[in-house]
């Protein structure tokens, strides 16, 4: 890594710091195809993954790159892509297929302005939905969102190791200011945490990669090691094999479900400011949740009871509803028209006023936008 | 030639097929089998990946490791799998819609990258599993559901493609030629780099009934009729040429990556 010192500070960019952060959590295998603003992430990667025995390889297209990224990590490595809005919209399908097949990946959007080819260059946090919502058909996912470049470190790391630990695909969510700013991060972190992949201890005969235990995580087997099974993008067995029956469906979907719901306690992060007596609490995310907390502090100057509530993990989403028995006001600061105001008004049920600060024009929120808005 | 017991590598409790009494995938996947057979391929060092549609569902009956993938990303998913196992046989299997239509561009990169796969391609001319649309691979003048007043499209040259995009092993033949295709499938597999093999096959369900040509019988000895070998090309005007097209060396990509880490080791990390 250019930026990098051993063992000290470095000053680095966030995409350098997605690519640090990815070979820190023990990256084997990258795949990805060209776009604006991700660039940064495989210009490090192509030079730094062949120096460690890693593969880095660029594809035809971004349907091309997640699924050579499910293919390789079938194969045993810890794999991941990078891409932006136009490229992420194209991996849905297979984003849904990582997840219903169940084999560790992560994904990086550094979202830009859109719909379409919108603003290849300017800030956006269209993609929250997308990320949630973007493969057909109900299924799990893990979105993470860091705000910093040293949160992008720490969250891409995160994202591998959840990945593993849960077997299912993990999101790492980017604005572009973060992507193409330079801050300080201490490397390596103190302690830092490498979840590796649970390999099955039984012998072939007795492996089922979808046993199908209450909230369980079955080991997965990779390929070429003797554990001869299938993978399906259709409903499947306990072994692997296509079935309509609901009486196999029901018991798959309760643990593909039941992994991520009943261990919310490891996977969401929310950072909560000020909260005790806030009157009204800021909720913001990424880049935003910056102006968000520089807009807090002049309050609280001004003698405002304002708080905020940073989400690092953005789904599954934060139980936040609590904070409306003490909050009479909650004002959600995004820039999208507003993709996780309606989670905040759905939790928050009628309990407080919930109102957004929103821009969607490629330009950041202020810290005074959003003290206008307190001022209502 | 030793007599080979097929079941050895098929699982046989996934059995009975999906596929149609007459659909000649089956064919296909008896060939596959012998040739890994006459290989000496130990099952744990196969894979066989594929996308979606009749002859992708050939996966789920084959003991080796198996990725039915979606469609038209089978080779996107088997070029991952490759380049974290290197030292495994990746065989891909796929319809020619899956292959050609929605798979097209991975089918044309993957051959220009020169990666060693095997790719078969059981060309039936006709969407089988979704009722029988027209393909890319679909004569023109042809009847298929989607084009009940014929076909406007001419179909793929699919060995000539592959050949063009940079296929160092380019082979075609039916399911008529039994032997012959058993033959062609070990030597792609004998190759060390991205070999193309194109199998004609009988989907007497659809094509057949819709373009009325009889029988699954009918249809294999159409095939009979109207094929020729290359070394006899010359004799049958209009035939379909069957034949190891194209056999050639060319630098192989999962070995350059090798070289490269090689080359690079000592290096350090940046």
């Amino acid at each position: 890594m250019k930026a990098r010192v051993s063992g000290g500070a470095a000053l680095m960019q966030g995409n350098e710091a997605v690519a640090a952060g990815a070979l820190a959590a023990g990256l084997g295998f990258f795949a990805n195809y060209p776009i604006t603003p991700a660039n940064e992430i495989s210009r490090v990667l192509s030079r730094e993954l062949p120096l460690r025995g890693g593969v880095f390889i660029q594809m035809e297209d971004e349907i091309a790159s997640i699924a050579a990224v499910i293919g390789a990590s079938l194969g045993g490595l810890k794999a991941a892509t990078a891409t932006s809005g136009p490229g992420f919209s194209l991996m849905q399908e297979n984003i849904g297929y990582a997840s219903a097949t169940e084999i560790p990946c992560v994904i990086v959007d550094v979202q830009r302005g859109g719909p379409s080819t919108g603003m290849p260059t300017r800030p956006s946090q269209g993609d929250v939905m997308q990320a949630r919502w973007g493969a057909h058909g109900d299924h799990p996912i893990i979105v993470l969102y860091p705000s910093s470049v040293s949160e992008t470190y720490e969250l891409t790391i995160r994202a591998f190791n959840l990945s593993e630990r849960y077997r299912t695909p993990v999101i790492l969510l980017m604005d572009e200011v973060v992507a193409h700013m330079r801050e300080r991060v201490m490397l390596p972190l103190p302690e830092v945490e490498v979840v590796p992949r649970s390999k099955p201890k039984v012998p072939p005969e007795m492996y089922f990669p979808y046993e199908d235990g209450d909230n369980d995580v079955p080991p997965l087997a990779s390929f070429g090691e003797g554990y001869r099974y299938n993978i399906t993008g259709l409903f499947h067995d306990r072994l692997g094999f296509p079935t309509l029956r609901p009486d196999e469906i029901n018991p798959w979907l309760k643990r593909l479900f039941g992994k991520i719901e009943t261990n919310l306690e490891d996977i969401v992060w929310c950072e909560q400011e000020l909260i005790e007596d806030a009157e009204v609490v800021l909720v913001a995310y990424g880049a935003t949740a910056r102006s968000a907390r520089h807009a807090m502090k002049l309050a609280r100057d001004r003698g405002e009871a304002v708080g905020m509530i940073k989400p690092l993990t953005l789904w599954p989403f934060p139980h936040i509803e609590s904070i409306a028995e003490r909050a009479r006001r909650i004002i959600v600061v995004e820039m999208n028209r507003g993709q996780i105001l309606g989670e905040v008004e759905r939790l928050v049920h009628g309990k407080a006023e919930v109102l957004g600060v929103n821009r969607m024009d490629g330009e950041m929120v202020t810290p005074l936008e959003i003290l206008h808005a307190l001022e209502i | 030639m030793d007599a080979i017991d097929e079941r050895k590598y098929l699982r046989l409790n996934r059995f009975p097929t999906i596929w149609c009494p007459g659909c000649g995938i089956g064919i296909v996947l008896g060939a596959i089998i012998r040739a890994v057979a006459r290989l000496g391929l130990d099952k744990d060092e196969v894979a066989m990946v594929s996308g979606i549609g009749c002859s992708s569902r050939m996966v789920g009956y084959v003991d080796f490791n198996t990725i039915h993938a979606t469609h038209g990303r089978a080779l996107a998913f088997a070029t991952g799998l490759k380049l974290a196992r290197p030292e495994m046989r990746v065989i891909v299997v796929m319809g020619d819609g899956d292959a050609l239509a929605i798979g097209g561009n991975h089918f044309i990169q993957a051959a220009r990258r020169n990666i060693d796969l095997t790719a078969i391609v059981i060309n039936n001319s006709i969407y089988g599993m979704t009722g029988g649309q027209y393909a890319p691979t679909t004569p023109r003048g042809a009847t298929a559901t989607t084009a009940p007043y014929g076909n406007l499209e001419p179909p793929f040259d699919i060995p000539a493609l592959a050949a063009s995009a940079g296929a160092p092993f380019v082979a075609r033949s039916t399911v008529y030629h039994a032997i012959e295709l058993d033959r062609f499938i070990e030597r792609g597999l004998r190759k060390k780099g991205f070999s193309v093999i194109e199998v004609l096959s009988d989907c007497p369900v659809f094509y057949g009934a819709l373009n009325e040509m009889g029988s699954a019988v009918d249809m294999l000895r159409w095939y009979r009729d109207n094929t020729i070998s290359v070394r006899e090309a010359g004799k049958g005007e209009g035939k379909l040429v069957r034949g190891v097209l194209v056999d050639r060396d060319l630098p192989e990509y999962t070995e350059g990556y090798q070289r490269l880490v090689e080359s690079l080791r000592g290096k350090g990390e940046g």
